[in-house]
């Protein structure tokens, strides 16, 4: 609090500590990385600077004796429902600094969330429900370009040249997240959990680190508008690649990776000097039209003979739908279409919660249009930003999506608690920092079993929720819409959706 | 001291440096362990004397491990032990710990390669203390405990 501008000093959360339940054990004081906790030898106490607390909880979890609790301070301006509370900090902040806020994680701001305004359909009497833990129910779905027609000789060989798929077990990915963003034990985490699920990771903007290639196969590998980490071998070494047009967080805007997080083995995989920031452009400088996007697809495709799918990777906004018409003209394999609810390392905050549409909407208009067009089987649609549990999934498969992306949800199963702090490199959950210190604290042994286990759970509550429809496979709910209806919306907002109101 | 830990394939506690996030959580558990009511609060706030942890967290970020005896195969603490409070039990390879017998020389303190060993008050005198491998768990403790698995219970032959 000493020496800090009064007008910056408003904090969020406040330390509660059980002063008799305290054994000195100095878990808290090691665990916090926001220099919150402090033991006094002298007086042999343990107390807290809340100014500092950014509400992650990693003390209060750690705290052998349940003695912490992190509270909201209750100190509060006086109650106004225009100047909420985060809009007069930040303008104090601002007043303070002239800068502009940065944020972490994905929008969290109250908007309608339309996974919660759908509901699923379930067989009764006339049409029977599949048990699936006695029948087999069929997760695995293929990404990628499906031929105008299929033609077979005599044989019953399909003769007809297929395009290079993408082969998952159960239809959910691990989104671009890039090393130097989060560490290399939680991308060794997540590379390691996508091998033993038979799905995919995917490298974000970072590039592969050389002890990562061995995970190749299941990697998907981006190529970003700061193209760093990209050549021949990295292009080669994964299963697709990606072209990173927009981010769900930030659509429109670049990234910025700060000098300070460009250590040894990141700059080496970035291919750009220790210490330098790693600047995104907002734009592709060689991409100003479809035309031009459709020369890096090829110039991508011809890296790489033809034998990997490539991904176009686009942040949902108001035009979605004739986009990805365009991208789909273009020769992409998959569109993948990131929410504003999907997170970010950092971003303006004024972006990340102004900035985009929900992916539930934004899903639903592009299958539309990509159907209307006769062109939804030229391209797989990967739905991304803000899946919470395996029924947003079931959801967003129903709205014409082919597999969805979680990246934040992967992050939470490896211990993020959302407190948004992505930005600071200082995460004490070991998760988006470099630190050697802080990194340790995601050991991947255990980030690939939580990961694993989540992935099985979900998978097999989508099993259930499919048996329970009376499908036995993930094929015969996309875009089926017919299996979902909206609760609380509006007509237009049913229309958008192209689902029924409940009780129709 | 030798590298080669103990002969005979017994599990001991093995520290992964690489892993340990200096949490403390051992020596709680530890502490917690050899206590007389296995209750933390009550181990560290009632107890008298107060148990000490047989593990030490060393810490100079960003390296932590937690470090207990290595029930070394040539021990210097038995070496040095007048007494025969240390001795190495034959069929387990396992350093074992007298307390009755111990009459607080601390030549076993100054000859641990490792500095595990530790004093601890029992009744009136002060004796000599160290990790025994919870003979009343099925896996260490600190093993148990450890959030990261920076501890692991293992036979490295």
């Amino acid at each position: 609090m000493l020496y800090k501008n009064p007008y910056n000093n408003y904090f969020d959360y406040v330390v509660q500590r059980d002063m008799d339940k305290c054994i000195r054990c100095k878990d808290c004081v090691t665990q916090c990385s926001y220099d919150a906790n402090f033991y006094d030898e002298e007086r042999d106490l343990i107390y807290s600077l809340d100014s500092n607390c950014v509400g992650c909880m990693r003390c209060s979890t750690f705290c052998p004796t349940d003695c912490i609790r992190i509270v909201r301070n209750p100190d509060t301006f006086r109650i106004n429902a225009n100047w909420k509370d985060n809009n007069v900090k930040d303008l104090y902040k601002q007043a303070g600094t002239g800068g502009i806020i940065i944020t972490g994680m994905g929008n969290d701001k109250p908007y309608k969330n339309y996974w919660e305004h759908m509901v699923i359909d379930a067989c009764q009497v006339t049409n029977p429900s599949i048990d699936p833990l006695r029948e087999p129910m069929e997760l695995r779905t293929f990404l990628g370009r499906k031929p105008d027609r299929l033609e077979v000789n005599k044989d019953g060989d399909i003769t007809t040249k297929l395009a290079p798929q993408l082969v998952l077990e159960t239809p959910i990915m691990f989104s671009a997240m890039s090393y130097g963003s989060i560490n290399y034990n939680v991308c060794e985490s997540v590379a390691r959990a996508a091998k033993e699920l038979g799905i995919y990771w995917n490298t974000g903007e970072g590039g592969l680190p050389d002890t990562l290639y061995e995970y190749g196969k299941h990697t998907i590998v981006q190529c970003a508008s700061g193209r760093f980490g990209v050549s021949p071998e990295y292009l080669n070494a994964g299963a697709a690649i990606e072209i990173k047009i927009g981010q769900g967080a930030k659509p429109g805007i670049g990234g910025h990776l700060p000098g300070e997080k460009v250590l040894e083995g990141i700059s080496r995989t970035r291919m750009i000097p220790v210490g330098t920031d790693a600047i995104s452009p907002a734009p592709h400088h060689d991409i100003y039209s479809i035309e031009d996007l459709r020369q890096l697809i090829y110039a991508l495709k011809e890296a790489t003979r033809y034998e990997k799918p490539v991904s176009v990777k686009i942040a949902a906004v108001h035009n979605v739908a004739a986009i990805a018409s365009g991208i789909a003209r273009a020769g992409a394999d998959i569109i993948a279409v990131d929410g504003f609810r999907g997170g970010t390392g950092a971003a303006p905050k004024s972006i990340r919660d102004n900035v985009g549409i929900p992916t539930e909407v934004a899903i639903a208009s592009v299958d539309q249009r990509l159907r209307e067009e006769g062109i939804r089987h030229q391209v797989s649609l990967v739905a991304a930003g803000g899946f919470r549990n395996s029924s947003d999934i079931v959801k967003a498969i129903a709205l014409g999506a082919d597999a969805v992306y979680i990246a934040t949800s992967a992050l939470m199963a490896v211990g993020c608690t959302l407190c948004q702090q992505c930005h600071r490199g200082r995460c004490a959950w070991g998760i988006t920092t470099n630190d050697p210190e802080l990194s340790k604290r995601v050991n991947p042994e255990i980030g690939a079993e939580r990961l694993v286990n989540l992935i099985r759970a979900w998978s097999n509550e989508i099993k259930e929720m499919l048996g329970l429809m009376g499908i036995n496979s993930i094929e015969s709910l996309k875009g089926n819409r017919d299996r979902l209806r909206g609760v609380g919306l509006s007509e237009i907002e049913l229309q958008t959706l192209d689902i029924k109101q409940a009780g129709m | 001291m030798t590298e080669k830990i103990n002969e005979d394939g017994m599990k001991i506690v093995y520290p992964r440096e690489q892993w340990c996030i200096a949490c403390n959580l051992c020596e709680v558990a530890c502490m917690t362990e050899h206590s007389r009511t296995k209750d933390p609060l009550r181990a560290y706030l009632i107890e008298k004397p107060r148990p000490v942890s047989r593990t030490k967290v060393e810490y100079l970020p960003p390296v932590a491990v937690s470090v207990m005896c290595r029930h070394c195969a040539e021990a210097e603490c038995v070496e040095a032990c007048k007494n025969g409070t240390l001795t190495r039990d034959e069929k387990t390879g396992k350093i074992e710990l007298d307390r009755d017998k111990c009459l607080g020389c601390w030549m076993c303190i100054m000859a641990c390669p490792y500095g595990v060993i530790t004093q601890v008050r029992k009744e009136e005198k002060a004796v000599a203390n160290k990790c025994d491998l919870c003979p009343d768990r099925e896996i260490p403790a600190c093993v148990a405990v450890c959030p990261n698995r920076a501890l692991v219970f293992e036979d490295r032959g």
